[in-house]
């Protein structure tokens, strides 16, 4: 699964967000509420027009937690036990096998419109790789 | 038929219109094969693709990127009749080549990706929206034909 250099470059990755975090979390969920409307449903109870701040509070969110994800990547399973639940037991989004690649592939968007010509294959590879890793812990207590 | 809007056609064309297809085709493909290396298979006597270098440099891989996005601008070009456009290459992938249609979502979803690193901030949000309904009519298409 995920190798040295591959934990190497998403530290990277990270670090060049630079202080950016919330407005890449932001923009990673307007991107798949954009592309993608029905990952809307789950989100009845939000004002979802652009820039909400509920859209901008919730990206926050997300992106903490994979940077909480990030800085346990050794023990993924652990740092995410309790977003599992969630996800499981209240949240019952589709199965993260779908709706998270979804969220991957807006931040792999948002990721590489900031960084450009810096977002490497090698870059591509490791966060595509990582947000596997992480569906694949959300999804382990679905059934 | 799939319905476009004013908007996704406009959006669709002015990116488009800047792509340089040598480039962006050569890069997609490249990034398939290194993000996700078991579709290397369909590439075997394509030589060296050990490494993300390798690959990147690999000539064989450059010109057939360049072929397949050069093949894309058909759709850009007959958004109004995609299936049709795609026919007879849905039966190539199918009966020849033996591609599993996953593939080429995971191209379109690639192909998108490299657009924004290059377009940056102009691949606004409505813009990728509407890049990733072309790239998913694309690969439905493509699959289309298949039996």
């Amino acid at each position: 699964m995920l190798t040295a250099e591959d934990k190497k470059l998403i530290q990277q990755v990270w670090g060049k967000m630079g202080g950016a975090e919330e407005e890449v979390g932001a923009e990673t969920l307007w991107r798949m509420f954009t592309a993608y409307p029905p990952t809307k449903t789950y989100f009845p109870h939000f004002d979802l027009s652009q820039g909400s701040d509920q859209i901008r509070g919730h990206g926050k969110k997300v992106v903490a937690a994979l940077g909480t994800a990030i800085k346990n990547i050794d023990n993924l399973s652990q740092a995410l036990s309790e977003l599992s639940n969630l996800h499981a037991y209240n949240l019952r989004v589709d199965p993260p096998r779908f709706a998270l690649q979804l969220l991957a592939q807006c931040l792999q968007v948002a990721l590489a419109v900031r960084l450009g010509k810096e977002y490497t294959p090698e870059m591509h590879s490791a966060v595509d790789k990582f947000m596997s890793a992480v569906a694949a812990v959300l999804a382990e207590k679905y059934r | 038929m799939v319905h476009w809007s004013a908007e996704e056609k406009q959006l669709i064309a002015s990116v488009w219109g800047k792509v340089s297809v040598e480039e962006c085709g050569a890069e997609a493909l490249a990034r398939l094969l290194i993000v996700y290396p078991w579709t290397q298979r369909f590439f075997a006597n394509f030589g060296n693709l050990s490494s993300p270098t390798a690959v990147i440099g690999n000539p064989k891989v450059q010109a057939h990127g360049k072929k397949v996005l050069t093949s894309f601008g058909e759709a850009v070009k007959n958004l109004d009749n995609i299936k049709g456009t795609y026919s007879k290459l849905s039966e190539l992938h199918c009966e020849k080549l033996h591609v599993d249609p996953e593939n080429f979502r995971l191209l379109g979803d690639i192909l998108v990706i490299v657009l924004a690193s290059h377009f940056g901030r102009d691949f606004s949000p409505a813009c990728q929206s509407a890049w990733q309904k072309l790239v998913g009519v694309v690969a439905h298409a493509l699959a289309r034909k298949y039996h």
